[in-house]
């Protein structure tokens, strides 16, 4: 069968709006099941063919990520700020969306992440709340995402991890010479180095060819399709049931509502500017956890005068932040970190919060690479080399080939006072508002980053480094967040959350809302893993009830 | 975070640059701009420049000659840095324009101030156009001057810098499709290696 057509008319069964990470799982996972299926997507439809190693195309530029010229984002620190234009989030745009340039990271989240405020008590300042779920209930959605994707790990190799009924389908990728370094530091410090879980493949997997090891993974698509994106591993297969339909180049701006307060499908913009009224039965949200907290306070209605599913008025706030701290070293002999993937070895021993610490939170800690040439001759150079000239050439030649970082990957706190509003004064070139982020650290953020910080630079030192730096803790606002959760957040209880277990809005019977936003903590980042396995569930869930009375018209 | 954090840094710099003349571009607009981008990229190298005049050319060339002078190694001139510049004013930074208008004059200005008698930055000593530089190196245009004249060098060739790889061999780059562990020394002979 080849990818279906449907007539905007026609109410499918299911309207996914976003095919990233989950959006393209619930694709999937719906039109396999033997629902017809509409994909919206904003972005282009692009293949391996568009993916180069064109560092001024894909870094320089935006690339693969939302375009601030033509969809502004304004950042102010907290409420009493006038907003300012600044790409303070960054997300995937294009069919796949995140999954084609990230990292490729994929760590499942720990037991303790879903109960982290019993454990550790109340925060001050912050909303730290246990997900109505744990880490069980999600285990096997973590396991069919690691098998249909394609995600090679070594399992058991964590000894914090919880526990999984089945290894990775591939083994680890192998070690670069920052992972031999990262290991042995870290054994010598008595700390618990694995190989890292990422989304490339190291073997040929499901009609897929292995890694090359080219390098070019983070921002960048894969030219191979080895990296694990939806694109080239979950849309596929949705498009060959005949059953569903990817749409890119349709910018959504509401989702409509009857008088009955269901969802009766989302009016877009196709590529031309024609605004199209698609219909459906019901309307899944993965447009990730910034745009899908404007789209739905894009959608009021009479009966949903303060936007869609957000009776609790909690739509938008909760954003956590992508935190963490970077630290290099540069070695005697050369490393030549930019070839493969970014990350080979990662450990988690301090990872859990621990009250001792005088602060909540915690993070994980990977080796890696993290520049490519001109952005390594830009900003991975010590702070106190020369900026320019002879001895600032002389060094590059030395430098590129023999530096390694360190990345924590730490907690954010949800704080009710950090959020996603509509701008009230800046629109896009669709003429809606644009995103407007309101967001600090909690001041346990920062302090987990500093700790975190020196345990990095204490690593590098264990593993020999000639020198060490960091690059301290950035203002939010000059690091804009790739990882976007808490703005929709999960909860057994309408008034203090906006989504239930299974990812339904409380507030309309016919509405999922599956991607970061739906996350109650941030857990140490590198959500994508949780918001595939939270795709896989809802789409379980979703499909067995789409069949009974309750959602189907 | 995860994610170059030092791509975001490099953003947010042009952010600055751009924060005074961006208005909201349409899309018609934009996708225009975009296809003008891809064509002239993708064209051979120019055998003159699309915007720059050629007195301006030389002053810029002089400057990021500076930034990677020619040593023992090929620099920024040997790099075709001014030909990158020229094809990102007419291309994917043709909004910059502006910037480099202002920035050159101010450091005109500065030449002026410091060495009364000369006449371009080009025809300044070595010396003394190092000392031009120290004196404008934390200004927002020689950021941005650094930002081209680095892309240039070590991004594709194709955008008309980083001539016959010289970037890339100077920072010992390889630039292949592929690669097979040992990727680097420690990793090379079986050191807690693969599993």
């Amino acid at each position: 069968m080849s990818a279906a057509t449907f007539r905007p008319s026609d109410p499918v069964d299911f309207l996914v709006i976003g095919a990233g990470a989950a959006g393209g799982v619930m694709a999937k996972e719906l039109s396999t099941a033997g629902f017809r299926v509409v994909v919206l997507e904003q972005g282009p439809y692009l293949t391996e063919k568009a993916y180069t190693h064109d560092e001024i195309k894909f870094t320089y530029q935006p690339g693969l990520t939302n375009d601030p010229k033509v969809q502004p984002i304004t950042y102010r620190k907290n409420e009493t700020e006038a907003a300012k234009r600044v790409k303070a989030i960054e997300y995937g745009r294009q069919v796949g969306g995140g999954s084609v340039h990230f990292t490729a990271n994929y760590w499942r989240f720990h037991e303790s992440d879903f109960e982290e405020r019993s454990q550790f008590g109340d925060v001050p300042g912050a909303g730290l709340a246990d997900w109505p779920i744990k880490y069980a209930d999600l285990e096997p959605y973590y396991t069919k995402a690691e098998y249909e994707l394609g995600i090679s790990g070594l399992g058991g190799a964590n000894p914090f991890e919880g526990p999984r009924s089945k290894p990775y389908p591939l083994p680890p990728m192998p070690v670069k010479s920052s992972g031999v370094l990262f290991d042995r530091a870290t054994k010598k410090l008595g700390l618990h180095p694995f190989p890292a879980p990422m989304a490339i493949l190291s073997q040929p997997y499901q009609g897929r060819g292995a890694c090359v090891h080219c390098g070019f993974c983070e921002s960048f698509g894969c030219e191979m399709r080895a990296k694990s994106s939806t694109l080239v591993s979950v849309i596929p297969v949705a498009e060959k049931t005949g059953r569903c339909e990817i749409r890119p180049n349709s910018y959504v701006r509401k989702i409509e509502s009857d008088a009955q307060g269901r969802t009766t499908g989302a009016v877009y913009f196709d590529a031309n500017h024609r605004e199209i009224f698609q219909r459906a039965k019901a309307v899944v949200l993965c447009a990730n956890g910034a745009e899908t907290a404007r789209l739905l306070l894009l959608s009021k209605s009479k009966r949903f005068p303060d936007g869609l599913a957000n009776s609790s008025g909690l739509v938008g706030k909760y954003l956590m932040w992508d935190n963490g701290g970077f630290a290099s070293g540069s070695f005697e002999h050369p490393l030549n970190e930019y070839k493969s993937v970014q990350v080979t070895r990662v450990i988690h021993d301090y990872y859990r919060a621990d009250p001792k610490r005088g602060f909540y939170g915690g993070g994980g800690i990977d080796a890696r690479f993290d520049y490519y040439p001109a952005s390594f001759a830009l900003h991975g150079m010590p702070p106190d080399a020369p900026k320019w000239g002879a001895e600032y050439k002389k060094m590059l030649g030395t430098y590129f080939t023999h530096t390694m970082g360190l990345l924590a990957h730490t907690s954010s706190l949800p704080q009710m006072r950090n959020s996603i509003s509509l701008d009230p004064d800046v629109k896009d070139s669709w003429g809606l508002p644009a995103i407007r982020v309101t967001f600090d650290y909690h001041p346990d953020d920062v302090a987990t980053m500093q700790w975190m910080l020196t345990k990095q630079v204490e690593i590098l030192e264990a593993a020999g480094a000639k020198k060490t730096w960091t690059t301290g803790i950035s203002l939010p606002e000059m690091m804009p967040s790739r990882h976007l959760m808490g703005t929709c957040r999960m909860g057994d209880d309408p008034k203090q959350s906006v989504v239930d277990r299974h990812n339904r809005a409380h507030d309309v019977a016919n509405l999922w809302i599956v991607d970061g936003s739906s996350f109650v903590t941030s857990a140490r980042q590198q959500p994508t893993a949780t918001i595939q396995a939270l795709a896989y569930r809802a789409a379980d869930f979703a499909g067995r009830n789409v069949r009974d009375a309750d959602v189907k018209r | 975070m995860q994610g170059p954090m030092l791509i975001w840094l490099m953003q947010s710099t042009r952010r600055l640059w751009l924060s005074q003349c961006v208005g909201i571009a349409t899309l018609a607009e934009m996708a225009a701009a975009q296809q003008h981008a891809r064509d002239a990229v993708q064209s051979s190298t120019p055998p003159a420049f699309q915007t720059l005049d050629p007195a301006t050319a030389a002053e810029i060339d002089a400057i990021t000659s500076q930034i990677i002078p020619s040593t023992d190694s090929p620099g920024a001139h040997e790099a075709g840095i001014v030909y990158f510049i020229d094809r990102a004013l007419s291309t994917f930074d043709a909004d910059l324009h502006e910037a480099y208008r202002e920035g050159l004059a101010q450091v005109q200005q500065k030449r002026k101030e410091m060495f009364p008698s000369s006449t371009a930055i080009a025809t300044l000593t070595d010396e003394q156009q190092i000392r031009l530089i120290h004196a404008i190196e934390s200004t927002e245009f020689f950021e941005l001057l650094r930002t081209h004249t680095l892309y240039g060098l070590l991004g594709n060739p194709g955008y008309g810098g980083n001539r016959d790889q010289i970037g890339w061999k100077l920072i010992g780059f390889e630039n292949r499709m592929e690669y097979k562990p040992p990727f680097g020394y420690y990793d090379d002979g079986g050191q807690d290696g693969n599993q």
